[in-house]
């Protein structure tokens, strides 16, 4: 071959390299570091070898972390992230803004009318779906059976907080360790404030009145807050105002706690004998609720993909918002990993199935949880927000985190509730007037 | 009885000073053996010290999980570069401030040190933006110039103490010989002040290498350094202590051999012109 040709077929080469790069799309895709979308990560080798012009690249953070980032990236159309996963708290306020890009047509497979009907009105805004949900979640009561038939306890399948507090009592045993309940003590909005906000919505109080006027000094939030933190304080373990999530996950899979009230998430971790050391003596309730009332919270939690506006590949990025979300996806975590890891909480097809409801014995609770939780109507009372666990409005990060600042100094013992609570009251004022809602 | 005495006091120091430098490494310490556990032995009650089954599964998995010698790069070139880009800046400076002073001098100096108590989450929105319309965003060199711009007050500072201690004699001896400025400052008074250099550049290639604000804000996914390997390794759902150790470990190994390495040139740079 003469150094022309040579020259020639080589920049023939190039030229089809760079014609098979020009061609490529590449999406940036942001999401929380939690087991099932680590999993997700791992089988996008799928999603790949299915659509080989289209690369992915991951940035993979903590949940607080990732909210951080990925606000200010879609607050100022940055267009840094192509996928971006958020919770149902966030979708309604970013769609109100136009930061979105609406999910209408995601194709047979995603199969819109397979999701529960809780979990799709909550990613909704003026009637389209904005975000597609991955998993979801709603609150539970875990408690262990080998306690309650000691103490001569029967755990109803929907408790009352007056319940709880006997069963707590009568389990409580402090000289060997075994505290009657364990709760979200540790600040911030969706640390306790996740908690208590459940709890007050189930005691019918409610945040704001229909004027966004804080109603956090109302006889229900009084009562509310001061049940809890009595509650805490007596049958709780110690330092109960530092613990989240993960310090009463490892409390109650070391035998520490007689009751356990938190995110349905964790039903499967404490049922795993390989990390929990009661997996034999879990069962498990619907979240407490208080005397006839028979409003059990309305916590809901969806983990979603959103395609900001600012997004240069939309189509892309539906294309794989659908492969992860849709029905398939399903089939593939079943046959990768087994059917005990599928993405709980959003499709009734899942709990359709023989396998799953064999592979995870909470899967009826959590979906009667999930189903029951009504986040447009949280408590007995009319409220002009959207949400169980939080309030989905934008200053209500900042006011749930210094509310909840507040609730857990009472669960340490440095304020009392009232004070704690007055403290919290002047706090909404003066936040929800600079943020407009009120004059 | 004197003797005694002393030994008595000689003795207390060391056991004071071994107590304190254990209670400093203590973390490190935790962290690394952690690393080495399970999850659940991890978070066990009461906790495990050195008795528990060790495991190199958590390297595993975050080795398998993340790609950690393309954020190591990112995390040495940041560092590196930011600290590099902001000695050609502040030797100048410090430099006339130390031998060229006027009467704005001291008052220039405590100005760059009060950008320091402004709370970088204050000026976050308007950086962001700025980098959007440079096209810097996700890029490496958004990362040098902010950090050498955030670090560059301390370095101006340090440099200028150093510089204040070489006698100024020796710069004018040098000037009546014919020095020019670019000789003076390369040949005359770089070699004299090294130490502070030195400890001025390892200094700042440390806190660069630490920086996890705008580290973590300014980068997405072709830029992140060590801290945002880190950062991927926590959950508010679901134990993760094991593993994050096992990151923290990998994250903060080679800035603790490097500061190990060079710890004579550190302390030797640090107390320069403390004692007359």
């Amino acid at each position: 071959m003469t150094l022309k040709r040579r020259l020639l077929a080589l920049g023939a080469g190039l030229a089809s390299v760079f014609a098979t790069h020009a061609g490529a799309v590449t999406l940036t895709i942001a999401t929380v570091n939690n087991g099932d979308m680590i999993r997700m990560q791992k089988l996008a080798d799928d999603f790949t070898r299915q659509h080989s012009d289209i690369e992915l690249r991951w940035v993979t953070l903590e949940e607080n972390l990732l909210r951080q980032r990925v606000t200010i990236d879609v607050a100022t159309q940055g267009g840094q992230y192509d996928v971006v996963t958020v919770g149902n708290y966030e979708v309604p306020i970013w769609a109100a803004h136009d930061w979105l890009v609406p999910l209408e047509d995601l194709g047979e497979d995603f199969a819109r009318d397979d999701l529960l009907p809780a979990i799709s009105d909550s990613l909704s805004y003026d009637g389209k779906l904005y975000a597609a949900p991955f998993y979801a979640e709603s609150a539970l009561t875990m408690y262990r059976t080998d306690l309650f038939d000691r103490a001569g306890l029967a755990m109803p399948e929907s408790p009352t907080w007056e319940f709880i507090r006997t069963a707590a009592e009568s389990i409580t045993d402090r000289d060997n360790g075994i505290y009657g309940i364990c709760l979200r003590g540790k600040a911030g909005w969706g640390e306790n404030m996740a908690f208590v906000s459940t709890l007050a919505h189930s005691w019918g109080a409610r945040w704001f009145d229909m004027q966004w006027q804080p109603q956090l000094q109302s006889q229900r939030w009084q009562a509310a807050v001061a049940f809890y933190v009595d509650l805490l304080r007596k049958y709780g373990p110690p330092g109960a105002s530092t613990n989240g999530f993960n310090e009463n996950l490892a409390l109650f899979q070391a035998g520490k706690c007689g009751i356990w009230i938190d995110a349905s998430v964790a039903a499967s971790f404490v049922s795993d004998p390989r990390q929990s050391s009661v997996a034999d003596n879990v069962a498990f309730a619907l979240f407490p609720a208080r005397g006839d009332l028979q409003n059990r919270g309305n916590w809901l939690w969806a983990w979603s993909f959103v395609i900001p506006a600012a997004s240069a590949n939309v189509e892309a990025a539906k294309t794989f918002v659908a492969w992860a979300t849709g029905k398939s996806y399903t089939q593939l975590v079943a046959a990768e990993s087994g059917w005990a890891d599928a993405p709980p909480g959003t499709r009734q097809s899942l709990y359709a199935s023989a396998e799953y409801q064999q592979a995870a014995p909470f899967a009826d609770i959590v979906l009667r949880a999930i189903e029951a939780a009504n986040t447009r109507h949280p408590s007995e009372q009319a409220v002009p927000y959207v949400g169980g666990n939080f309030v989905s409005i934008a200053p209500y990060q900042g006011i749930g985190t210094v509310v909840g600042q507040q609730i857990s100094a009472a669960v340490a013992g440095q304020l009392s509730t009232q004070r704690a609570l007055a403290n919290a009251q002047y706090i909404a004022e003066r936040e929800m007037t600079r943020a407009r809602y009120r004059d | 009885m004197a003797r005694a005495s002393a030994d008595r006091h000689k003795l207390l120091v060391t056991v004071v000073a071994w107590g304190v430098a254990l209670a400093i490494f203590f973390p490190i310490l935790w962290t690394v053996l952690t690393s080495f556990k399970t999850e659940a032995a991890a978070v066990a009650i009461p906790p495990q010290f050195l008795f528990f089954d060790w495991t190199t599964e958590n390297y595993a998995e975050v080795w398998a999980r993340t790609d950690y010698l393309h954020h190591f790069t990112n995390s040495v070139v940041i560092s590196l570069g930011s600290s590099l880009m902001g000695l050609l800046v502040a030797i100048p400076a410090a430099w006339a401030m130390a031998f060229s002073p006027t009467r704005g001098t001291r008052g220039v100096l405590m100005w760059m040190l009060s950008t320091k108590m402004l709370p970088a989450v204050g000026v976050l929105v308007p950086i962001y933006l700025l980098c959007k319309r440079a096209g810097l965003l996700d890029t490496r060199t958004a990362l040098v110039i902010v950090l050498m711009l955030s670090n560059l007050p301390i370095m101006v500072w340090m440099l200028f103490t150093y510089f204040k201690e070489i006698p100024r004699d020796i710069l004018e001896a040098a000037r009546m010989d014919g020095a020019t400025l670019r000789y003076e400052l390369l040949y005359i008074l770089a070699p004299m002040a090294l130490p502070g250099i030195a400890s001025t550049l390892l200094l700042n290639v440390i806190l660069a290498w630490n920086e996890s604000f705008w580290t973590l804000n300014l980068t997405a996914a072709s830029t992140g350094p060590l801290t945002a390997f880190i950062a991927s390794f926590s959950a508010p759902e679901g134990l993760f202590y094991a593993k994050l150790s096992a990151a923290s470990t990998l994250a903060i190994a080679p800035i603790v051999v490097l500061g190990w390495l060079s710890q004579k040139q550190l302390v030797r740079g640090l107390t320069f012109g403390a004692v007359k």
